[in-house]
């Protein structure tokens, strides 16, 4: 992967033409991301994880030599020799040799079924014996070694043991407290984990059998993966007289150049300041300090961050800084929560300023933000630990964020991209994470930073000004609100003129229903004329509900829920006149089932003829207030709540909003009537009313709030007329008020400073906005039964106005009936 | 596969005559072949709401009709939502999408292509028949194929 990378960045760098590249490798194929390898057992294939093809060597005018490990480097001649007898010429030659992994001297580890866990060939050898066995082992409680453990599970060896040498898990990433939660995660997920346990040797006559551990206990295995770390692979340059360190490693310099200054090594061959760096993205730095030195610029290799963060067969594991500063010279601050196997240590410099780092286990979310944080020495708030366990009560979070970085902050460690780079990026016009991809290659790698990426845009965007808007839908540029505002001040009338001054395109069932309301909401005028009723949704197209079998449902209004019983014998008569099922609603009606659509005008003829007009149970409107019995009969009733329903529910009625309006009056506080559940709900008191506001019921219910207490009559409905109002204008569609009251930026207190404060100045306007509507109101209903046209439409076949659908079947049930399934 | 390409005659339209209709032979003019459109007098064209639709009874069939007045098209298809079942489709509010007409089905808002009759909603969805329209001075009619119009064109 670095040798790799060394190429990319040599191509970027230099006019073609001016350098020859030859690339020997000794694996059959061409350098691949051995970073994302557990991949291949996911599916991936050996393809799908080359760096880049072959073919774009040869376009690179790079000359690749696979399987074909170097033989030989003759120091004196500048040249070496290839395994398949090739002498080669070089000037400057680059080492990227990598490691091999270690394997203990145990006795037995030659035998069948013990693997290493590094290459391709590794994986498949190991996948073609897995499919013969149940019980496995990985030496190894590392990084890889837990990987590793991972893919047997994947491959169907149910029992697999991690056998580690150390006292903990991970031991050069993450603490002891850290450990034991990463462990015990493990072991629900069907690991079983040893630590502080040392092999002695491996059994089995030419097969592995078992394992034999130094405390004389043992375990039958039938498979063993040997990832006990990492060895440099230094033997070509030790035998060219290349210093090498004691425990391995290619010594060089901070230009990464070895005691033959021009002979270079990187990645994990190369040790630096006594330490091997086994990351990928120390790596890629390396391969640029010594492109860097080739062009003549001055770059130096300064050690690395060796932060990571992984997902462990779905456990987030994180270390970052400096994760184990010892007591004395640093605080900390711990969280451990063995309930959900979640452990976070972070450690803060002694005068409480700056983070050094810190252990992440089970939920690594911070890790972007910490690691900035520790990197760029950002200042911590006043309380460090709220930026590990968010603040509690009062504001927001304060401090880290990605507006508080500086501009040099590396957002993408593997490519080394720091967020001023992202920031120019986006505002010369990338403003998706896939095009801050292919132009900067931040989230390319390990795609690890690709959330903070993601906000990094969203922050550049608002700093530009540039207003991220929630738009209707392809054919309209603007929001509902937007929208709401237009059609007001252009007075426009019907959908197609909206569509013709405000959109483009011919419209879709998202915006139509939208525009629709607004206009509805506006001018209360009858929704099938001017060309409006196809722009209806269904329900509003034919004033009644569908339902399953395609019949339709009739709710006529019963204000309050106070019904004659001369009404109730006219529903009845109706409802066996037209064979429909009835049923009480939850709002205190009668809704009637099962109408053919081309009854609908006759069924409501009967209905109007009673006294009856259109329940709205079909639109997004006021559907229905609720009404306990109240001070009438009720012997703890304060007020008459049943006639302020009534009053109420006809001021409202066919009132069109971005989603249904319900609503109730209680006549005490036992709230008999549900009022707390309702988008606007009303309890008596001793002196008035309590207004609350905000409620709903359904799939996520909320309870109102109080808006104003002890109010009189007309007080309150004032204050009704705003609230409604306020949210018709501002509302996205099929925003509930309890969702919009939830995403209002100050929430109550602002709703309650605008409703009754007038702090916008705008409840004058509110108030006669809401009178006009209420002044034009018309039973929609009677306006289809008295006019010819309109019924028309309330026809099944439009070639057989007589007939009915005959596709409609129902079932009987209880002595009624019912649509048949679906 | 339906090809939509438009024929305009001096004194009516043809909307989405199948490409098929050209394989028919005149040596076979007395008798009902594979690919002859008979055309279904459906309804008047003022019977059909603005941008909206009806169902034709046809046979024992029932056929979605859509009047897409803004962009001067007709278009017919099975009246049946495929998802559920529901006789629903000519309920619909019609829209476009990417320039695509298509109309939604008001029981759970599939979208359909009114051209070839393709779930937009979801690519596992059965796609709709559709059938070509003819508007004669104020008269729609709607083609089917003799003898085999239960047969979709695509399985031919």
């Amino acid at each position: 992967m670095v040798g790799y990378k060394f190429c990319e960045k040599l191509v970027a760098k230099f006019e073609p033409g001016t350098y020859s590249l030859t690339v020997f490798g000794e694996e059959p194929r061409p350098a691949y991301d051995r970073v994302h390898l557990s991949e291949f057992f996911s599916g991936k294939s050996a393809d799908d994880l080359l760096m880049a093809p072959a073919n774009w060597y040869a376009d690179n005018n790079i000359i690749l030599h696979t399987g074909d490990p170097v033989k030989e480097i003759n120091r004196e001649q500048k040249t070496i020799l290839s395994h398949k007898g090739l002498t080669i010429e070089y000037d400057y030659l680059v080492l990227a040799t990598g490691s091999a992994a270690f394997v203990p001297p145990i006795p037995g580890v030659d035998k069948k079924g013990v693997f290493l866990y590094r290459t391709i060939e590794d994986l498949e050898m190991m996948t073609a014996h897995a499919s013969k066995v149940k019980r496995g082992a990985v030496i190894g409680g590392g990084l890889l070694g837990l990987e590793a453990a991972k893919a047997m599970i994947d491959l169907g060896v149910t029992d697999t043991h991690v056998i580690e040498f150390a006292p903990r898990l991970m031991p050069r990433q993450i603490d002891d407290s850290g450990s034991k939660i990463l462990q015990s995660k493990l072991e629900t997920l069907g690991l079983t984990i040893f630590t502080n346990k040392n092999t002695s040797s491996i059994t089995g006559d030419e097969s592995i059998t078992g394992m034999q551990f130094s405390d004389g206990t043992s375990i039958d295995v039938d498979m063993l993966v040997i990832s006990a770390g990492i060895k440099p692979r230094d033997e070509l340059a030790k035998a060219a007289g290349l210093e090498t360190g004691p425990r391995g490693g290619i010594v060089v310099n901070e230009k990464m150049q070895t005691t033959d200054e021009t002979i270079f090594a990187i990645g994990e061959c190369a040790l630096f300041n006594g330490m091997i760096y086994g990351l990928v993205a120390p790596g890629y730095e390396m391969a640029d300090v010594v492109v860097a030195t080739l062009s003549a610029a001055e770059k130096a290799f300064a050690g690395f961050d060796m932060s990571t963060k992984l997902k462990l067969i779905g456990v987030d594991v994180a270390s970052f800084g400096d994760p184990f500063v010892p007591a004395a010279d640093c605080r900390t601050v711990v969280f451990e929560d063995t309930m959900k196997g979640v452990y976070k240590r972070i450690n803060i410099s002694t005068d409480g300023k700056y983070l050094l780092g810190g252990v992440l286990i089970g939920d690594a979310a911070a890790y972007n933000m910490l690691l900035q944080t520790t990197k760029n020495k950002v200042a911590l708030p006043e309380n460090p630990e709220d930026i590990l366990l968010g603040s509690r009560g009062g504001d927001a979070p304060q401090g880290a964020g990605v507006a508080g970085l500086p501009a040099d902050a590396v957002i993408c460690s593997c490519e080394g991209i720091t967020k001023g780079a992202i920031c120019s990026a986006v505002e010369a016009g990338n403003e998706t994470l896939d095009s801050i991809k292919k132009c900067t290659k931040a989230a390319t790698c390990c795609g690890g930073c690709a959330p903070m990426v993601k906000d990094i845009i969203t922050y550049t965007l608002k700093s530009q000004g540039k207003y991220i808007r929630n738009v209707v839908c392809e054919h309209f540029n603007y929001s509902r609100q937007e929208l709401y505002d237009l059609i007001r001040i252009k007075k426009i009338k019907s959908y197609d003129d909206v569509l013709d001054e405000l959109g483009h395109g011919d419209g879709c069932e998202v915006c139509k229903p939208v525009v629709a309301s607004i206009l509805a909401s506006l001018w209360n005028e009858m929704i099938l004329v001017k060309g409006n009723d196809t722009a209806q949704d269904s329900n509003d197209r034919y004033l009644a509900n569908i339902q399953k079998g395609g019949t339709y449902s009739v709710v006529p209004r019963i204000p309050g829920g106070e019904i004659t019983p001369e009404k109730l014998i006219v529903i009845g008569e109706v409802a066996k006149k037209y064979n429909l099922y009835t049923k009480i609603t939850g709002g205190q009606r009668i809704d009637l089932f099962g109408a053919h659509v081309s009854d609908l005008p006759a069924i409501w003829e009967e209905l109007i003829a009673a006294g009856f007009e259109s329940g709205h149970a079909y639109g997004k409107a006021l559907r229905t207030v609720k009404s306990c019995v109240g001070s009438t009969w009720c012997r703890f009733g304060l007020h008459d709540s049943v006639s302020f329903a009534i009053q109420i529910e006809e001021r409202y009625r066919g009132l069109r909003a971005p989603h249904k309006i319900k609503s109730a009056v209680s006549g005490c506080i036992r709230e008999c009537a549900e009022a707390q559940s309702k988008d606007f709900g009303i309890i008596a008191t001793e002196r008035g009313w309590n207004l609350y506001v905000g409620g709903n019921g359904g799939s996520k219910p909320q309870h109102a709030i109080l808006l104003a207490a002890d109010l009189d009559s007309e007080t309150c409905i004032k204050y009704i007329d705003r609230f409604l109002m306020f949210y018709i204008k501002t509302a996205d569609p099929l925003t509930r008020t309890a969702t919009w009251l939830n995403k209002l930026e100050g929430g109550m207190d602002y709703l309650r400073n605008v409703v009754i404060n007038d702090s916008l100045v705008i409840n004058a306007e509110l108030e006669a906005e809401m009178q006009s509507l209420v002044d034009n109101y018309k039973c929609e209903w009677k306006e289809v039964v008295d006019n010819p046209e309109l019924r028309k439409r309330f026809n099944h076949f439009v070639n057989a106005p007589e007939e009915k659908d005959p596709s409609i079947q129902f079932e009987g049930m209880r002595d009624q009936k019912k649509a048949a399934g679906w | 596969m339906w090809l939509a390409f438009i024929f305009k005659f001096s004194n009516y339209h043809i909307f989405k005559l199948p490409l098929l209709t050209t394989y028919k032979t005149n040596t076979m003019s007395s008798t009902t072949t594979l690919t002859e459109v008979h055309w279904f007098f459906a309804c008047k064209t003022d019977d059909v709401p603005l941008n909206g639709g009806v169902c034709v009874k046809y046979k024992e069939e029932q056929i979605a009709l859509f009047h897409f007045s803004r962009r001067e098209e007709w278009y017919a298809t099975q009246n049946m939502c495929p998802h559920k079942h529901q006789m629903a489709l000519s309920r619909g509010m019609i829209g476009t999408q990417n320039g695509e007409p298509k109309v939604a089905c008001p029981f759970h808002k599939k979208t359909f292509s009114l051209e070839d009759g393709r779930c937009l909603s979801d690519e596992a969805e059965c796609s709709l028949k559709t059938y070509p329209v003819k508007i004669e001075e104020d008269r729609v009619y709607i083609g089917f194929y003799g003898g085999f119009d239960k047969l979709s064109v695509a399985n031919v």
